[in-house]
């Protein structure tokens, strides 16, 4: 086994010795099953549903966030000690290892940091109307702290980066106390 | 108490949209030829470590039991590691640390995916990735992160749509000639810019496919792996990190968890300055752009840099430094975790002059892999020599 | 999770943003209802961007993986979690379920999972001679124990007809006989020999450590013997230098997810010999004031179950023990102590370790 050469060059198939580890290897072992066959029933198969169901505890930061969202409020974390202002909250700083010390309220505007049209669904399958998501750095918030929701209102063509954006609000009796409490964000008029 | 240790055999199949072999089959079809090029048995294999990233692909609950039998490992000491599409080059660093630590001589890798079996689509078991309750209600497709990355990085560094596009023409050309691969074809970059938007910015051709596949490498203490042959590899730095599970209060534009996670590897491998010592680079590219990401993380180029060594042709094949050879994920496919092994094979193979078509011009002796997963989080590298 | 390692970073005296090179999480997607578990893990534990990985088993293959890491020279400290948050999770036992072979298994059968646990017990039973009461005393013994852990879910004061007579579970193995599910976290913090030494003074030593995994088809199994657990103890003997078992250990906290699994452990232990367990149960020689205490906390039975932390969960019993934390449960000059875990229905894959302070 081994190289037959000492340096320079790499190897082209005359160069390699005969009992080289890809020459012995003469076919690549898998058996293909092209969409066709699959369709038209070639191979048996059994189909069947796994659903596990769990209901989250939301823990105590998520749970108060998901609080004020039905408020119409968005909440931060305060570390004291980075002076970080965190959103999403969290009851620890996972910078300094510590608890945070405080909420704070933050605004519900905030900056596009980066966005995307999507055209397929969760499950890949093609959507009739895009959905735009973005994720929204958050005023009042540390710098960069974003979070990830849709936008709407606006003409996907004229998304940018860096372009201000306000929360629009589902009305006060439809909110359950969910992230999508927020509809989408939507560009600040300036 | 640290060992040297080696890959002494790479074994591969094929990689294809939906194989017929279950993954136990395609476990052992890839471990029996890694077992079979080292001229070992299973009775010479002491401890196996297997990598299969989410059970939600197979609908079945504790898969790193299910398909222990297909890895050899019945009767034997076995360890899942799973970090999410970070597995692949994980995979070897667990069988690096059974070596290394002393606790054994001989240790088989697998990393096996099918993600075929999910119905409707295998992208929907990725919806379950994302937290639960801030995210999931939103409709989260794991294309989002990946598309909203990519336009960050773009914005911050000026880079333009073709320019990231010849990466995808490179790596799917590059699989032309592996014999495994399942998307490999000569494109352009406008085939790439006309090809259908998914989630703007990707395109259709910017992204690798869901595979079904397996990979297997054997790893030795140098003592065996001097016995069994002339031209062991070595194992010569391992690192990994993973990042806070916050990826929207992440700076998106430059991956940090894969810069530190090569930094630890490089250290380890004793290399200072990586552009001047590794010869030749896998790392992770399920979308294009992901590619010069990694690079640029890897230290192998400056920040928003990687696009323009690939404009000129340096990482091609016969360039200066030949980054994914092999065809990558775009290329060859994308099995989640078996694509990160794939690169250690192709590794394996390139620096023992054995990639035959692939084989890259320049002496390759020094090369590094590298993965990624979860949301933007985890840096997996592996530094190998000849 | 950040409340059990917050105690543990206090206790062993490290920053974990500073001192720690590794930390290992044991989990499973299923049980937690993400895939990807990993992705959650770091923040809480203080190892944003720092080294961490996710093994999917047992807690003492974690305990295993970061041995590992500190003897390769790749961390010094490491760090190792578990936990089980089982109440978030509404159909349990239809997860246990898949975890059966898809194909030839688990289609169907559209039973409770714990019938494979029926099976091998009444496969023990036979093999082995035992007599079906001693399992129902395993329950006694250690609900009874658990009445002093202050950790304890479900301990009671029971006889052992109250056991046989409690609704059967998959018989011959009856509710009372089988574990239930409770929610905690563990984390542990190891180091190498060096830098123990600066650490701390209730510094307990990992002598031998391993594991080993069975066949996943269920058929092919010997029901009647715990091969996993024989093999996993010989590697772990044989590290830790252990000719006789038997007379080694001072204490041992070991499986007992069903009541007669903590027999058939024993007896592939080598702390019995074959078909005797049973017999030693009954004269006392395991009770917490015998010649050797097995789960003086309880075990799962007692206590309660933790999935994949269980074996954590053992470890934590014999360590406080080692440390002589023990309170109420304490057994006086503990010294040297085994500790076994099973990954649960339907694997056959377990893990043992030996402990000494």
């Amino acid at each position: 086994m081994g190289r037959s050469h000492a340096g320079g060059h790499g190897c082209s198939d005359e160069v390699l010795g005969g009992n080289s580890m890809s020459q012995k290897i003469t076919s690549y072992p898998g058996h293909e099953i092209t969409s066709d066959e699959l369709k038209g029933g070639k191979y048996l198969d059994i189909q069947y549903k796994f659903v596990p169901r769990y209901s989250w505890a939301a823990g105590v930061a998520i749970s108060r966030f998901l609080d004020e969202l039905k408020e119409g409020r968005i909440v931060a974390r305060k570390c004291n000690r980075c002076q970080r202002i965190l959103v999403p909250p969290r009851m620890y700083c996972e910078q300094c290892y510590r608890p945070t010390d405080e909420w704070v309220q933050i605004k519900d505007t905030g900056t596009v940091n980066t966005f995307s049209i999507s055209h397929v669904g969760t499950d890949a399958r093609r959507l009739k109307t895009p959905i735009l998501v973005a994720v929204v750095d958050l005023d009042g918030a540390s710098p960069g702290m974003g979070i990830l929701h849709n936008l709407g209102e606006v003409e996907p063509s004229r998304i940018t980066i860096g372009m201000k954006v306000q929360a629009v609000w589902k009305q006060p009796s439809e909110r359950q106390g969910a992230i999508t409490d927020i509809r989408y964000f939507r560009p600040l008029e300036v | 108490m640290k060992r040297r240790v080696a890959i002494v055999g790479a074994g591969i199949t094929l990689f294809r949209r939906r194989m017929l072999e279950s993954p136990k089959e395609l476990s052992f079809e890839a471990s029996k030829m890694a077992l079979d090029s080292a001229g070992l048995t299973l009775k010479d294999i002491q401890s196996v470590v297997s990598g299969a990233a989410p059970e939600a692909f197979d609908g079945v609950h504790m898969k790193g039991e299910y398909y222990l039998d297909g890895m050899g490992a019945i009767g034997k000491p076995h360890q899942r590691v799973y970090v999410g599409g970070g597995t692949g080059v994980f995979t070897p660093i667990g069988g690096w640390w059974n070596v290394a630590s002393g606790m054994y001589d001989t240790c088989l890798c697998v990393a096996e995916e099918k993600m075929s079996p999910l119905h409707p689509h295998p992208q929907y078991a990725f919806w379950s990735i994302f937290d639960q309750i801030l995210e999931r209600p939103l409709g989260t497709t794991l294309l989002w992160i990946f598309s909203l990355e990519m336009r960050r990085y773009m914005h911050k560094y000026g880079i333009k749509e073709e320019e990231i596009a010849e990466v995808a023409v490179k790596n799917k050309g590059n699989a032309v000639d592996h014999p495994c691969a399942q998307l490999g074809a000569k494109i352009t970059v406008s085939d790439v810019m006309n090809s259908e938007p998914i989630c703007s910015p990707v395109k259709r051709l910017d992204v690798s496919p869901p595979s079904d596949g397996a990979a297997a490498v054997v790893l030795a203490s140098e003592k065996v792996a001097k016995k069994l042959t002339d031209e062991p590899v070595w194992l010569d730095g391992v690192g990994w990190t993973l990042d806070t599970m916050h990826w929207t209060n992440r700076d998106l534009a430059y991956p940090e968890y894969v810069e530190r996670a090569a930094k630890m590897a490089y250290k380890m491998a004793g290399i200072k300055n990586p552009r001047k010592e590794i010869d030749i680079a896998e790392p992770y590219d399920p979308f294009d752009y992901k590619e010069l990401h990694h690079l640029e993380g890897l230290q192998l180029a400056g920040k928003g840099e990687a696009p323009k060594m690939t404009v000129d042709g340096v990482t091609q094949r016969d360039g200066d430094l030949p980054v994914c050879p092999s065809g990558g994920l775009l290329g060859v496919g994308n099995p989640i975790a078996a694509a990160g092994m794939m690169k250690i094979c192709e590794l394996f193979w390139q620096l023992r002059g054995e990639a035959g078509k692939r084989q890259v011009k320049k002496d390759a002796r020094t090369g590094v892999a590298q993965a990624w997963g979860d949301l933007m989080q985890v840096g997996t590298v592996a530094v190998m020599r000849s | 999770m950040f409340e059990a390692s917050s105690r543990a970073y206090e206790d062993a005296g490290i920053d974990p943003r500073k001192d720690v090179q590794s930390f290992v999480c044991c989990t499973e997607d299923f049980w937690e209802g993400i895939s990807i578990t990993d992705e959650y893990m770091p923040d809480q534990l203080g190892a944003v961007l720092r080294p961490l990985c996710t093994v999917s088993s047992d807690g003492i293959i974690g305990l295993a993986t970061a041995c590992m890491h500190i003897m390769s020279g790749v961390a010094d400290v490491a760090v190792v979690e578990s936990h089980s948050k089982i109440s978030d999770v509404l159909n349990p036992s239809e997860i246990m379920s898949f975890g059966f072979d898809p194909v030839y298994t688990h289609n169907h059968l559209d039973v409770d999972p714990r019938f494979l646990a029926g099976m091998e017990m009444a496969r023990y039973l036979k093999d082995s001679g035992t007599k079906r009461e001693a399992c129902a005393q395993v329950a006694v013994k250690n609900k009874k124990n658990a009445l002093s852990n202050p950790r304890a879910v479900h301990a009671a004061s029971l006889d052992k007809d109250t056991v046989m007579r409690s609704q059967t579970a998959a018989s011959p193995l009856t509710e009372l006989e089988s574990s239930k599910g409770i929610d905690a976290s563990i984390v542990f913090v190891l180091a190498s020999a060096k830098k123990a030494r600066k650490l701390g003074d209730h510094t307990v030593w990992i002598k031998g450590i391993g594991w080993s995994s069975d066949t996943p088809v269920v058929e092919d199994r010997d029901f009647g013997w715990a091969d996993y657990v024989e093999q996993a103890a010989s590697r772990a003997y044989k590290m830790a230098g252990i000719g006789v078992p038997a007379s080694y250990f001072n204490l041992a906290e070991l499986d007992d997810t069903y009541a007669y699994k903590e027999l058939q452990s024993m007896e592939a232990l080598k702390l019995a010999k074959k078909g005797k367990a049973g017999k030693m149960l009954e004269s006392g020689i395991f009770d917490p004031d015998g010649r050797l205490p097995v789960n003086v906390s309880g075990g799962s039975l007692g206590v309660g179950h933790l999935l994949e932390a269980t074996g954590l969960h053992r470890t934590l019993e014999a360590v406080l023990q080692l440390r002589g934390q023990a309170g109420s449960l304490q057994i006086p000059k503990v010294k040297k102590a085994l500790v076994q875990s099973w990954r649960g229905i339907p694997t056959a894959t377990g893990a043992v370790a030996v402990l000494s302070n």
